[in-house]
This record gives structure tokens, C-alpha cells and sequence, in this order.
């Protein structure tokens, strides 16, 4: 309880702890609490700008979609419009080649029928003289009759 | 009985002598009876029941354990948070820094309150007196016997481990935020300023005597109730820790335990107290009147 030396040892000793800290131990501590806080405040803002890029670009995604939308349905309705119109050609040219390829059954049949008529005029004219003949049993001159036989072939 | 109200009596003075070594004058008469020969003598003050060296050393004597806890304390305080400072991240911290941090922002927090103007001294200040006064009183808590038992062992005879137990570590504290008011009233108002504000209210030119008087009497009054607020504290909170120690052994920690958890908030109390009003007082002394 007496007042003595200390007291001024203490004064000596309290000056030298509040220099130090001054000096060595609050400006450290207290920068980095500022640059924390910074740091923090960026971070922050960072992410709201991120917020509102993330908006834009939904919205810019949208956009697009709606936009591809409308591509894609003008490219299939394109699309559309030339499979009917390849699908209308192509029963234009088989209807064509259709009747291209009964002209030419009906052309073939024709002349299978004229040849046909044709064997069969030479054929009875034949058959005509043989029979004749028989008939006749008596030669008949061919030359003499054979107006006659043309004759009946022809109205065969 | 009366051996028993002895034996107390020397108990409770014992833990609260400090260990003084000064210069014992010439024929004075020591704890055992022996006479101080010629020229003095340089030694540790003993006392008993009738003699008291440490009085009689005077002023030209030191409290040893009261200057070594206080500046191990101190040293203690400064090397953690020094650490701390220089591994300090803006990053995220780590636990220790988190601790330091928090006390940091707190004090800053208190000094941002109250000091309004610009000076790179209150803070770091206001952090040192917070830290250290709380690291000082915190010795209240370890128990009263044990490091006075451990210095008893080593051949120390006393050992007073809590320093702002000590009138002269808080009245040093004091003083030394007594200077900085002073320094501060006249480095922001000149000495004809901080002359007018001691002698020109509160009653006007016509009472300057007594406004003069009023006036020191309250500045004085800073340092003097800053000390006396913490040491009455302190002391009282070891003097109840020293009487429940004399209680038998089983019964201690009924009552010891209820004060330990009571005095860690004086503890902190008292370290927060002292802290603001340096503050305030600085504050104070910034303002023009």
C-alpha cells in the first residue's frame, strides 16, 4: 500500500506496451480488417452484377429461343411446302410415265394383232388352197385362183 | 483463539504485502530484530506484525512482483496479438486471428463512439489499457494460494500476483493518461486556451478563483478516481478471495466458486470502465468548450 518506484516503472512500462502497439500491433490488424471489408464489399457487388449479367442473359436466352423457335417453324413449313411439291412432281411423272407406257402396251398390242391377222390371212389362204384342193381333188391352177384366195383373205 | 485470529491476520496481510526491494536507512530496526548497520543496506522488505520495511524503504523502492506481472502480462498481450498482426489475413481468418480481431473491433467499435476527432493514438491506446488492465485483473482468478506457494518454495517471501492489486500500477496508469489529457488540452486549445477553459467557467470571469478551483479540483479528480475505481475493485475482490481461503478446505468452493464467476465480470467490467474513460477523458480534452 505504499506509493513508491513502481509507480514510475509502471508509467515506463505503460508508454513502451501502447508505443509497440501503436506501432507494430494495431495498424497490421486494422488493414487487414479494412481490406477484408473491402474485399467483402467487391465480393458483393460482384455478385450483383453477376445477378443482373445472369438476368440479361437469361433474357438474351430467350430471346434466342424464341427466335430459333420462329426459324425452326419457317424451316419446317419450307420443308413442308417442297415435300408436296417433290411429292406432286413425282405423281406428275408417274402419271406421265404411266401413260407413256400404256401408249407404247397399246402400239405393241396393235401390231402384235396386225401380225397375228397378217399369219393368220397368209395361214387361211393356205389352209383355203389345201382345202381346196382336197375338195377339188384336182389341181387347181394357183396363179388362176389366186385372186380368188386374196380375196378371201382379205375379207378375214 | 487468539493464535488462530493471529495466524488470519498474518494470512490476509501476507497475501496482500507486495515484494519490495529498496534501501532499509541506517539504523533501522528489521522484521527479526537485527539492526541496519552503516550506510543501510539494499534488500527485500520483511514485515510483521510490528515493523513495516516497505514503509519505511519510501518512495525509492519497487514492488518487484508487481512490475514483473504487469510487464509479463504486457509482453504476453504484445506477443499474441503481435503474432496475430503478422500472420494477419484479409482472407479468412483463422481462430486465434478471429479472437484478436473481435477485440479489435470492439475496442475500435467504443472509440468510434465516442472520440470524434483524428488521432492515431486513442485506439491502439484504448486497446492496450483494455487488454492489459483485463490480463492484470484476470490473475485475480487463479486460485489465491498457489503461485505465493510455488515463490515461498523458491525462497520468495512474498507474492502478490494480481498487479492492479497494487495502488501504484493503477495510480502509474492514471498518471500517465493524466499527462496525455494535459498534453492534448494544450496541444488543441494552447495553453492560454486550456488556461481559459480551467479559470473562465463555469460562472464567468467575475469568479475566477473559484472557477479556477472547481476546475483543477475536477481535473485532478480524473486520474485520482481512474486509479482508485480499479485498485478498490481489485483489491476488494482479493481480500473476499483471501477470507474464503481461510474457510477449511471442503467448504471453499461454495462460496469461491459463485465469486470467481461473479469477478469475471468485474474483471471485465473494470478493464471496459477504465478504457471508456480514457477515452472520454481524451475525448474531453479534444473538445472546445
Amino acid at each position: 500500500m505504499n506509493i513508491n518506484l513502481t509507480i514510475i516503472g509502471q508509467i515506463i512500462a505503460f508508454f513502451f506496451f501502447v508505443v509497440f502497439c501503436m506501432k507494430y500491433v494495431w495498424p497490421p490488424i486494422t488493414a487487414a480488417l479494412e481490406e477484408r471489408k473491402k474485399k467483402i464489399a467487391e465480393g458483393l457487388d460482384a455478385a450483383d452484377r453477376a445477378e443482373r449479367d445472369l438476368l440479361a442473359a437469361k433474357e438474351q436466352a430467350e430471346a434466342d429461343m424464341q427466335d430459333s423457335k420462329e426459324q425452326s417453324a419457317a424451316i419446317i413449313e419450307q420443308a413442308n411446302k417442297r415435300a408436296s411439291q417433290i411429292v406432286d412432281e413425282a405423281k406428275e411423272a408417274a402419271t406421265a410415265e404411266a401413260e407413256r407406257i400404256k401408249l407404247a402396251a397399246q402400239a405393241d398390242i396393235e401390231q402384235e394383232v396386225n401380225r397375228a391377222k397378217e399369219t393368220l390371212r397368209t395361214q387361211v389362204a393356205v389352209l383355203a388352197i389345201a382345202g381346196a384342193e382336197k375338195i377339188l381333188e384336182a389341181s387347181v391352177d394357183e396363179a388362176a385362183h389366186a385372186k380368188l384366195v386374196d380375196k378371201l383373205a382379205a375379207e378375214l | 483463539m487468539a493464535t488462530e485470529l493471529m495466524t488470519s491476520k498474518s494470512y490476509i496481510s501476507h497475501h496482500l504485502t507486495n515484494l519490495t526491494f529498496g534501501k532499509l536507512p541506517e539504523g533501522t530496526t528489521r522484521y527479526d530484530g537485527t539492526i541496519v548497520g552503516d550506510g543501510g543496506v539494499w534488500t527485500f522488505a520483511h514485515s510483521s506484525a510490528t515493523v513495516n520495511e516497505a514503509a519505511t524503504m519510501g518512495f525509492w523502492a519497487i514492488n518487484v512482483d508487481t512490475m514483473f506481472w504487469s510487464i509479463a502480462l504486457g509482453i504476453l498481450f504484445l506477443w499474441l496479438f503481435r503474432k496475430v498482426a503478422v500472420n494477419a489475413t484479409s482472407g479468412v481468418p483463422g481462430k486465434m486471428q478471429n479472437f484478436v480481431e473481435s477485440i479489435v473491433d470492439f475496442v475500435e467499435d467504443n472509440v468510434n463512439s465516442i472520440f470524434s476527432h483524428k488521432n492515431a493514438l486513442i485506439a491502439p491506446l484504448a486497446l492496450t489499457i483494455f487488454v492489459w488492465v483485463f490480463l492484470m485483473n484476470l490473475m485475480d482468478l487463479v486460485p489465491v494460494d498457489w503461485i505465493p506457494y510455488i515463490a515461498s518454495q523458491m525462497g520468495i517471501p512474498y507474492m502478490k500476483v494480481v498487479p492492479s492489486t497494487d495502488i501504484n500500477a493503477t495510480l502509474g496508469m492514471a498518471l500517465a493518461v493524466f499527462a496525455l489529457i494535459i498534453y492534448y488540452s494544450i496541444k488543441m486549445k494552447g495553453v492560454g486556451g486550456f488556461m481559459a477553459e480551467l479559470s473562465l467557467q463555469p460562472l464567468g470571469k467575475w469568479l475566477l478563483p473559484f472557477n479556477l478551483f472547481l476546475e483543477i479540483v475536477g481535473l485532478i479528480a480524473k486520474p485520482i478516481s481512474l486509479a482508485l475505481r480499479l485498485f478498490g475493485n481489485m483489491y476488494a475482490g482479493e481480500m473476499v478471495f483471501i477470507l474464503i481461503a481461510l474457510l477449511p478446505f471442503w467448504a471453499q468452493w461454495v462460496l469461491s466458486v459463485p465469486w470467481a464467476i461473479f469477478h469475471i465480470l468485474i474483471i471485465t467490467l473494470q478493464a471496459f470502465i477504465f478504457m471508456v474513460l480514457t477515452i472520454v477523458y481524451l475525448a474531453m480534452a479534444h473538445e472546445e468548450h
